[in-house]
């Protein structure tokens, strides 16, 4: 996202405004770049809820012209998709870049109860109870992959869970 | 008058009820269906395929359903009459009056209005009104937020700009290009709120330079839509085969691949024959010469690899072209 | 023609079973002796008379019976019924293609008078309906039964209680369908409440192989071009054990066991062949199309009387790819599905 902004034409960076998560791992000197361009719209904040919040507060007076980018885990480009579609958005005129920890979100299918930052192939729903499969089957609706069931042909069955989304 | 009575099963019978001298060179037709009974309801956008046979050949022009949606006893077109060789528009004004009968196609729609569209602008060249006096029927009745800005020459086709400025108020602006009054496009992309849309009909250069600005301003492709009249160019004439049918088609100065294959009597799939929708895709199985693609549904590396052909829009030059029909 | 309805049940003592008439006109799906993905759709146009496709939407003797499953399921979850705010219009559409098409072709059961100003009455004496309303306007549409408010219903809801299997809304827009609207009682282990909003090839994402063949790609094109009064369908297929039409993800939890209870011995009797009629109509004012997906049942008891049935689904089940196994739900109970089938097969048995 950074390198895009660096390397774009000319008047691009002045026409941007960065809402960018803070972590430990801040790269300042990038920033400071980034301001010297004329990006001097940036927005550091301390959580995803809260970047998420402004971004919905932000479309709520955006106008057509307006492009959306977002770069993160998926959960969180997923997230923003939610809610560039609340606003009139089509989900394709989003780009999106994925980065970081491929961790998803994970609905279970028998109680819609959500679980954030799943890596593993087997959970247990914290909502019912049920040990659920992850499966591939994705909904932009709800920014969730489907778990279903892991053993209902033999409830004695006790799948091993992987990691499979680090 | 009245044409041959071949047909697909799908096509409906109409009679004309009324035939209104809009403007200069405007008419409008009322059809009703000959069978008692209701004609098929349709969508805002929606076309009808007319089926004309002047006696040497039979044209089929696409009209633009203008009549409400909330209407299903007649249907209501309006055919520009230009000095195109093909004929379509001259023979509605020339051959058609009230009580002549007529074979139409089922409406179909290629310009259908976005329904999560927060508002809908709605921008008008001519006679391309003819698809937004029914998508502003149905727009209205939807309760939905939308502006039409129509571009006229003169009072030329004044007489609809007056009916939709009553209906509609301060909906509807009006441009008259003889006075030099001009649709401000950049003014009208500007400052709008996310998930508006932009339906643009009217002369080839409008639509491009619509399309063009919306693309500049940053809008999404999504978010732009056109519909194009334009009839199939004419050319040299040539010689084309239909392998399966083992016929030698002769295609005319004045008539497209698609026609003087019907004329032949092949029917190949169609829907716009206007080159936009794809529906008559044709294999190309061998050729000895140019294929020149004047359609707007290929992309250029099948026009290059040369296999396909849209037959509505497309035509040829050169010594030999087989198809698979 | 008069049909002499069921009473009876799709779950626990399923007590479902076919006349000798419906084992005749079961939809069949297989043309040959193995199965791979093609774009199968044809034009859905007036089959052989008593047939599944006699009439362009078909009931059958399991209608009051299925009309009482489905109202069980919705009480249970009402998120298997759902419309976004824009599918309105569409449900409509749906309701106009359905009530005319069951009054024409069912005058015995099932009246329809459109009166002017658009005041219909329509009469459904299998369920005991007899409603007037104005065609357009919701708020003169009855409220849910059973419901715990007075709200209307809206009109895709209100008529597909009263219709045999699910249905499915597509907008089209975008160059692409989504599925913005639906009721999905009597599917084959898919989730509306899931899959609502999603595009053609997003609700499609989890059937192996057809996406490497480019089945979507050419059964997109032709969906996007489908034209009013020239309907399509294709049938599709599938196995349940015991005749429950409600096999949801939701629940899968609760019917997933029953996989496990097959034996070479009781296959005849718990092994079903599930086949999906589904049709494609494009409707008038919306522009959307709506993809009814009818669901018929059978035992592979009843289905080897008819000759030839049980030695070509025999041999199906025999070549079917791994992947088609897994993702179909067969694994668990193959083999001895296939044991009982193996003595219909004329190469196989005492040759």
């Amino acid at each position: 996202m950074l390198r895009m902004l660096l390397d774009a034409p000319d008047g691009f960076a002045g026409r941007t405004h960065l809402l960018y998560v803070a972590s430990d791992k801040s790269p300042v000197p990038e920033l400071n770049r980034l301001r010297s361009l004329g990006t001097d719209r940036i927005d550091v904040l301390g959580s995803t809820d809260d970047v998420l919040r402004r971004l919905d507060g932000l479309l709520t007076t955006a106008t057509m012209g307006t492009r959306l980018y977002a770069a993160g885990s998926e959960g969180f480009v997923g997230r923003v998709v939610v809610i560039a579609v609340s606003h009139g958005i089509d989900h394709k005129s989003v780009l999106t870049e994925h980065s970081g920890s491929r961790a998803r979100r994970v609905q279970c299918v028998h109680c819609k109860h959500i679980t954030e930052d799943v890596t593993v192939s087997i959970l247990e729903c914290a909502g019912c109870g049920v040990l659920l499969f992850v499966r591939d089957h994705y909904s932009r609706r709800l920014a969730a992959f489907q778990g279903v069931c892991a053993n209902a042909e033999d409830p004695s069955e006790r799948p091993v869970p992987q990691e499979a989304y680090v | 008058m009245s044409p041959v009575a071949v047909s697909h099963k799908e096509e409906i019978r109409v009679r004309v009820d009324d035939v209104i001298v809009v403007a200069d060179r405007v008419k409008r037709f009322r059809l009703a269906p000959v069978d008692k009974g209701q004609l098929p309801a349709f969508s805002g956008g929606a076309h009808i395929t007319v089926m004309m046979d002047d006696g040497r050949r039979r044209i089929r022009n696409p009209y633009s359903l203008m009549s409400s949606p909330a209407c299903t006893e007649t249907y209501e077109i309006s055919v520009l009459r230009v000095a195109e060789s093909r004929g379509g528009s001259t023979y509605m004004h020339t051959r058609v009056s009230p009580g002549t009968e007529l074979w139409i196609t089922p409406p179909g729609n290629l310009f259908p209005i976005h329904q999560l569209a927060r508002k809908h602008i709605l921008i008008a060249g001519g006679i391309g009104i003819t698809p937004f006096m029914a998508m502003t029927a149905q727009l209205s009745t939807l309760g939905h937020d939308f502006e039409l800005h129509y571009a006229m020459r003169a009072e030329a086709t004044g007489a609809y700009g007056k009916a939709l400025k009553e209906t509609y108020g301060d909906r509807v602006s009006l441009y008259r290009t003889s006075l030099g009054e001009r649709i401000p496009l950049d003014d009208l992309l500007e400052e709008r709120p996310l998930g508006t849309h932009v339906y643009v009909c009217g002369p080839e250069r409008m639509i491009d330079s619509v399309l063009d600005s919306g693309r500049l301003a940053g809008w999404p492709q999504e978010n732009l839509h056109c519909e194009r009249f334009l009839p199939p160019p004419g050319g040299d004439p040539f010689t084309v085969r239909l392998a399966r049918s083992e016929l030698d088609v002769h295609v005319g100065e004045h008539e497209s691949i698609l026609e003087a294959v019907e004329a032949a009597g092949v029917n190949p799939p169609y829907l716009c024959r206007g080159g936009v929708c794809g529906q008559c895709e044709t294999r190309v199985l061998s050729r000895d010469g140019v294929m020149d693609h004047n359609d707007h549904y290929l992309t250029a590396e099948e026009r290059a690899a040369g296999q396909q052909l849209m037959i509505c829009m497309s035509r040829f030059r050169g010594r030999q072209l087989t198809l698979d029909l | 023609m008069t049909l002499n309805f069921h009473t009876e049940t799709f779950r626990d003592d399923f007590t479902f079973y076919n006349s000798p008439e419906a084992i005749r006109r079961f939809p069949f799906p297989f043309d040959r002796d193995a199965y791979m993905y093609s774009v199968n759709i044809e034009t859905h146009i007036a089959g052989p008379v008593g047939s599944v496709l006699e009439f362009p939407i078909d009931v059958d003797e399991h209608y009051a019976s299925e009309m009482r499953d489905r109202s069980l399921v919705l009480a249970e979850d009402p998120l298997r019924c759902q419309s976004l705010p824009h599918m309105d219009l569409a449900g409509w559409d749906l309701l106009e293609l359905l009530m005319t098409s069951m009054a024409s072709d069912y005058p015995d059961h099932f009246t329809l008078e459109r009166g002017p100003g658009n005041r219909w009455r329509w009469v459904n004496r299998p369920l005991g309906i007899d409603d007037s309303f104005v065609f357009g306007d919701t708020s003169t549409l009855p409220p849910r039964p059973g419901g715990a408010t007075d709200a209307p219903m809206g009109p895709m809801e209100y008529v597909t209680r009263q219709s045999q299997g699910d249905f499915c809304l597509l907008d089209q827009r975008n160059d692409n369908l989504w599925m913005d609207a639906g009721i999905v009682t009597t599917q084959a282990d898919w989730s509306l409440d899931f899959d609502i909003g999603m595009n053609f090839f997003e609700w499609h994402g989890p059937v192996p192989l057809a996406h490497e063949i480019g089945v979507f790609d050419r059964a997109l094109k032709y969906l996007l071009n489908l034209q009013q009064g020239r309907p399509a369908r294709r049938l599709n297929w599938t196995m349940t054990i015991n005749p429950r039409l409600d096999t949801s993800p939701e629940n899968y939890d609760k019917w997933g066991v029953d996989r496990s209870t097959v034996t070479p011995e009781n296959a005849g009797e718990k092994v079903h062949l599930r086949v999906e009629l589904q049709i494609f109509f494009r409707l008038p004012r919306s522009n959307a199309i709506v993809f009814p997906i009818r669901c018929y049942l059978i035992s592979l008891d009843d289905l080897v009387t008819v000759p030839g049935w049980g030695q070509r689904l025999y041999r199906v089940l025999k070549t079917l790819p791994p992947e088609l196994v897994e993702y179909k739900g067969l694994s668990r109970y193959l083999d001895a599905t296939l044991t009982w089938l193996a003595p219909y097969d004329s190469a196989g048995a005492g040759s």
